[in-house]
């Protein structure tokens, strides 16, 4: 046999090859295991003590022959070193070993410290120079609220069309442009978090967030087919949801951001944005469901205390639970056990109590933190009412309770500022045959949260507070074909706004607007103005744009007629429209067809708060339309109000800018008709200079000779002779 | 001024068509019947009878003596304008979908329709002017079959033998008929069926429409596309406006989904679109079914729209139409 190795004859040296296939030898000592905290003995007491060794190891599960231990010996002093070498048979026995008799009670004196001698070796060999860890070098992320030091204070919109999305801006018509077109491929949908901060997209793979000046991918959250995501309200966390239960195959990857096997299961999953750890996973099936209960999942499933303090979870008729973040343990160690509870809602945070908390935050002072407040509603059972509770949280004290009769259902829905909380509860006569709606309004800043009711006899399909104020709208309608909708069947209704009267400390009606189609009601974020909309019909789809203080410009003023400032600014219509969104201004509203609704002129158009159309593209295939969120303003109270105040001097700015930005478009616009026509004429004179004289003398020709002449031709059609005789 | 409303065929219109004087239009329908009008008053002044199946196509020689006709009883048939008369039918194996005359009348091109196994032909016939015009000869002057996607629309261009056509899969091309060779084509000038295409007063431009919902000019010598006119809805025809700078753009949704959408998504209406600008100027309501086929007086005076409705609708511009200038004072060479 040849000596492959070594033999470097031709002057090539394969000593690369040789070291990378080079056989690894098995080290041998992974059997071997060193045991300290041996008595120290005599030669004498040699035997008994190998025999007490042995049985103490073998007690242990660990078997073990006189003569495989090893006990060096002190040859000066005569007695042993106090430590012994065992070898086994394998390295599965040693590891038992070293499981099962480290830090092992000999005796009252003596512990056993069990150690891999490969381990002895290996710290015995260890470096002892200290290396300083190199420190790495600080890269600063781009700003996430960068969009918000737009110089023009613009906002921004995302479309998503086929497969194709894209951030635009919205201004001004020259300044409307596409900020960013990324590159994302094949996902489901995109949504923005409440702030605005990111963007998310939902991949087969799992979430990915987006954000940043550059559009960076800047988090990912491995949920499998997801399908729902739900950011909490500060932005700190993220629920997603799948159909499909979480399944951890063999040899996945596992660390704090990825599923383990203690999630299988689960299919709804808690993270945390900043460092895209997984929190907790649950199961949005209930004990005792029918597994194959095909009944609508509410969602959002968690529901966010304001503060992101708090998460809660309903499962209903029995109990709330309230999770606290981020440890996402149950708050006080146990649910809210609530027999029948059938929907839940947190008291949102508002201007006052943010300012508050910050207050609270920043100076020391004595007064605590208004605690978090949750509403609940719980129907009839057997002889008791039902019943809406108010609750404090955490503290857990009941602030307010109403009871109820002849209830049917029960819709919470609260002030954005959390001033007033609306019940809106369908009740139901005697017989039960008809229904009606009662409005039960809790003022939640007055002690003792008084009630008030407003009594309505139609349905109310649709409910909304104006944002920061105190007014409210409803759909309601007596339309009998309300209940089973059919194709083309449009629905009449009635439009109701209602104001708390500050004298009488009740709701009255400001306005109705009677027999609409109107089934969407879109305050501006601001509030003030309202839109109407005819959503999701095929015959109707008007907007109507509505402004609720026209006569004053000042709300305080107030002593003008009730209800007189109702104006109608502008009617407009969007063929098939399917969503209505403000954008976080209130300036403008946009309008969009979705492809996922139906297919009809897809698209979306801009319009002002008067109903004036900005732009409106029609694109098949469009699917989504979301305005950027806003976060709050940073602006102290004081601050904006003074910006109010000299709201005239800066605006004499932006008019000068308006009038500029016109005369600069008509300007390039005329530039660009000019060359398009010299374009055109030049193309013309080449091709009839082409075209040759003759021939546009002839076509010339034919056009001289247009003239009309008048001829008249007398013709002579028969001629008769006759003789007349007389 | 109030549209004329010529209601002489039974069923939706296939082709209409002014002759070079602009007095009369031709109309021609699914009802086997092709019409006659004053343009001026829309009055009937005869009818060209005969056909056995759906006149599919019409045209008109430059002097007004000769119409050719093209049907779905597979025959091209040429008529005496003046008196109705069938002067002279050629039997093919499949229907005739396309004809046009030449720039002197002297030649028909015509394209039959590629079924039951038979291909898509274009065939060109020498049109005799001698006598009373029932001696013609019964064989093609030149014949071919078009290779590829079938030819749906063509016309005679400036060059003596070279035709441009329109095909299914959305090409445009240039053949010489001796030869049957492709001069030049543009096979992405549209992405679906080509639907139309006129000619421009001096021949040296054209415009297509096509069901991609896009209309086209394009420069008959290289076929290069000057301007596009990109609408919501498939076209079925389109027109050059003379001595203003305006295309006119119809079409509307499939005839057969008609009856499951409502009136406003039908988008029934005669577009105008700037010619050069490839802005959309205005809209003309009055048709209850798709636009089939669009005419415009060769003055300029006056246009007509036919429907799948079965109607001819004949406009003639106010003075406003003439007078009005929307970019301002540009010159724009026709």
């Amino acid at each position: 046999m040849p000596e492959a190795t070594k033999q470097v004859d031709d002057g090539i040296d394969y000593a690369d090859i040789e070291n990378k296939y080079q056989v690894q030898y098995d080290d041998g000592f992974d059997n071997l295991v060193v045991v300290d905290g041996i008595p120290i003995i005599d030669k004498s007491k040699l035997d008994r003590l190998l025999t007490k060794i042995t049985k103490e190891f073998n007690k242990r599960g660990v078997s073990v022959k006189q003569d495989d231990i090893f006990l060096p010996w002190d040859d000066a002093s005569g007695k042993s070193k106090g430590y012994m070498f065992v070898e086994f048979k394998n390295e599965n026995d040693a590891n038992l070993a070293l499981v099962n008799l480290d830090n092992y009670p000999f005796d009252a004196r003596h512990t056993f410290r069990v150690n891999r001698f490969t381990d002895i070796e290996r710290y015995a060999d260890l470096d002892e120079t200290y290396v300083e860890p190199e420190l790495e070098e600080y890269t600063p992320r781009e700003h996430l609220r960068a969009w918000l030091a737009d110089p023009q204070g613009r906002d921004q919109y995302v479309t998503y069309r086929g497969d194709e999305v894209n951030i635009h801006w919205h201004g001004k018509p020259s300044q409307s442009e596409v900020a960013h077109k990324p590159d994302w491929k094949d996902f489901l949908y995109v949504a923005w978090s409440p702030s605005g901060t990111y963007i998310a997209t939902l991949h087969r793979q799992g979430v990915r967030l987006w954000g940043g000046p550059s559009w960076k991918p800047q988090q990912r959250f491995a949920h499998p087919l997801v399908k729902l995501i739900d950011f909490s309200p500060c932005e700190q966390y993220l629920v997603t949801w799948s159909n499909e239960p979480i399944v951890v195959p063999e040899g996945a990857v596992q660390g704090p951001q990825y599923f383990s096997p203690d999630d299988e299961g689960n299919n709804l999953a808690v993270w945390d944005i900043k460092s895209g750890d997984l929190l907790r996973t649950f199961s949005t099936y209930n004990e005792g469901d029918p597994p194959s209960g095909k009944k609508q999942m509410q969602w959002p499933a968690l529901k966010w205390s304001p503060d992101d303090k708090y998460v809660a979870r309903i499962t209903p008729g029995q109990m709330i639970s309230v999770y606290e973040l981020p440890s996402m343990y149950l708050e006080g160690k146990k649910s809210l056990k609530i027999e029948g509870v059938v929907d839940f809602e947190w008291c949102p945070l508002g201007e006052k109590d943010r300012e508050e908390t910050n207050a609270v935050n920043g100076v020391k002072t004595s007064k605590k933190a208004k605690e978090n407040t949750l509403a609940y509603w719980t129907p009839e059972v057997q002889n008791q009412p039902a019943r809406v509770t108010l609750l404090a949280f955490p503290s857990r004290a009941i602030m307010r309770q109403k009871n109820l009769f002849n209830v049917t259902e029960c819709k919470l829905y609260w002030q954005n500022q959390g001033d007033f909380l609306c019940v809106k509860v369908d009740r139901h006569t005697k017989t039960k045959k008809s229904i009606f709606c009662n409005l039960e309004i809790f003022r939640m800043r007055e002690k003792d949260c008084p009630v008030e009711v407003v009594e309505l006899k139609d349905t109310v399909m649709d409910f909304s507070w104006e944002p920061k104020g105190e007014r409210f709208a409803i759909v309601s309608s007596s339309d009998p074909n309300l209940g089973n909708p059919g194709p083309g069947v449009t629905i009449k209704t009635d439009v109701s706004f209602y104001q708390l009267d500050r004298s009488k400390n009740d709701f009255r009606l400001l306005r109705t607007l009677p027999s609409r189609t109107s089934n969407a009601i879109r305050w501006s974020p601001r509030g003030r103005h309202v839109v109407l909309a005819t959503v999701g019909s095929s015959s109707k789809s008007e907007l109507e744009f509505w402004d609720l203080d026209f006569n004053s410009d000042d709300r305080k003023e107030g002593a003008t007629e009730w209800g007189s400032g109702i104006q109608l600014l502008g009617t407009a219509d969007h063929y098939g429209v399917t969503d209505v969104e403000w954008d976080p201004s209130g300036r403008y509203l946009a309008t969009s067809a979705s492809a996922w609704t139906h297919t009809l002129e897809n698209g979306y158009a801009i319009w002002d708060f008067r109903g004036q159309e900005i732009v409106k593209f029609i694109q098949d295939r469009f699917k989504q339309f979301i305005w950027r969120p806003r976060p709050p303003t940073l602006l102290s109270k004081e601050k904006q109000k003074q910006i109010r105040k000299n709201l005239r001097e800066y605006s004499r700015a932006f008019d000068e800018e308006d009038a500029a930005e016109e005369s600069n478009v008509s300007a390039e616009l005329i530039a660009l008709r000019k060359r398009l026509v010299d374009e055109w004429n030049a193309w013309r004179i080449l091709r009839k200079k082409e075209l040759g004289e003759e021939r546009l003398q002839k076509l010339k020709g034919k056009e001289d000779s247009k003239e009309e002449i008048e001829v008249w031709v007398d013709e002579v059609i028969e001629q008769t002779e006759e003789i007349i005789t007389e | 001024m109030r549209p004329i409303l010529l209601q002489g065929h039974e069923r939706s219109l296939t082709q209409i068509k002014f002759n070079a004087d602009g007095d009369l239009l031709f109309s021609c329908s699914k009802d086997n019947v092709i019409n006659v009008w004053y343009s001026h008053n829309g009055e009937r002044l005869g009818t060209y009878e005969g056909t056995n199946g759906t006149v599919w196509t019409v045209d008109v020689d430059p002097e007004s003596k000769y119409l050719i006709s093209g049907a779905a009883d597979n025959t091209l048939r040429l008529w005496s304008v003046r008196t109705g008369k069938n002067l002279y039918t050629w039997e093919f194996p499949t229907a005739v979908k396309r004809v046009a005359f030449n720039e002197n009348g002297t030649r028909v091109v015509c394209i039959t329709e590629q079924r039951m196994g038979h291909q898509c032909a274009i065939r060109v016939f020498q049109i005799s002017h001698e006598g009373d015009g029932t001696k013609q000869s019964k064989e093609p002057l030149y014949m071919f079959n078009p290779i590829g996607s079938k030819a749906t629309v063509c016309a005679f261009t400036l060059t003596p033998d070279v035709i441009i056509t329109g095909h299914e899969s959305g090409k445009v091309a240039l053949f010489n008929v001796k030869s049957g060779e492709e001069i030049d084509n543009n096979e992405r000038a549209h992405s679906d069926v080509v639907t139309d295409l006129q000619m421009s007063k001096d021949w040296t431009y054209c415009i297509t429409s096509s069901k991609d919902k896009a209309a086209r000019i394009h420069d008959t010598k290289n076929l290069m596309v000057i301007k596009t006119f990109t609408t919501e809805t498939p076209l079925n025809s389109a027109a050059l406006a003379p001595n203003r700078p305006y295309v006119l753009l119809g079409g509307g949704q499939e005839a057969m989904n008609v009856t499951t959408t409502s009136l406003r998504q039908g988008k029934f209406e005669t577009r105008f679109w700037h010619k050069v600008f490839e802005e959309e100027i205005g809209r003309v309501k009055g048709h209850f079914g798709p636009i089939n086929t669009i005419a415009v007086h060769p003055a300029g005076t006056s246009y007509a729209s036919g429907g799948e409705d079965g109607f001819v609708r004949v406009h003639h511009f106010d003075d406003s139409y003439f007078k009005a200038k929307p970019y301002g004072d540009l010159e724009i060479i026709d």
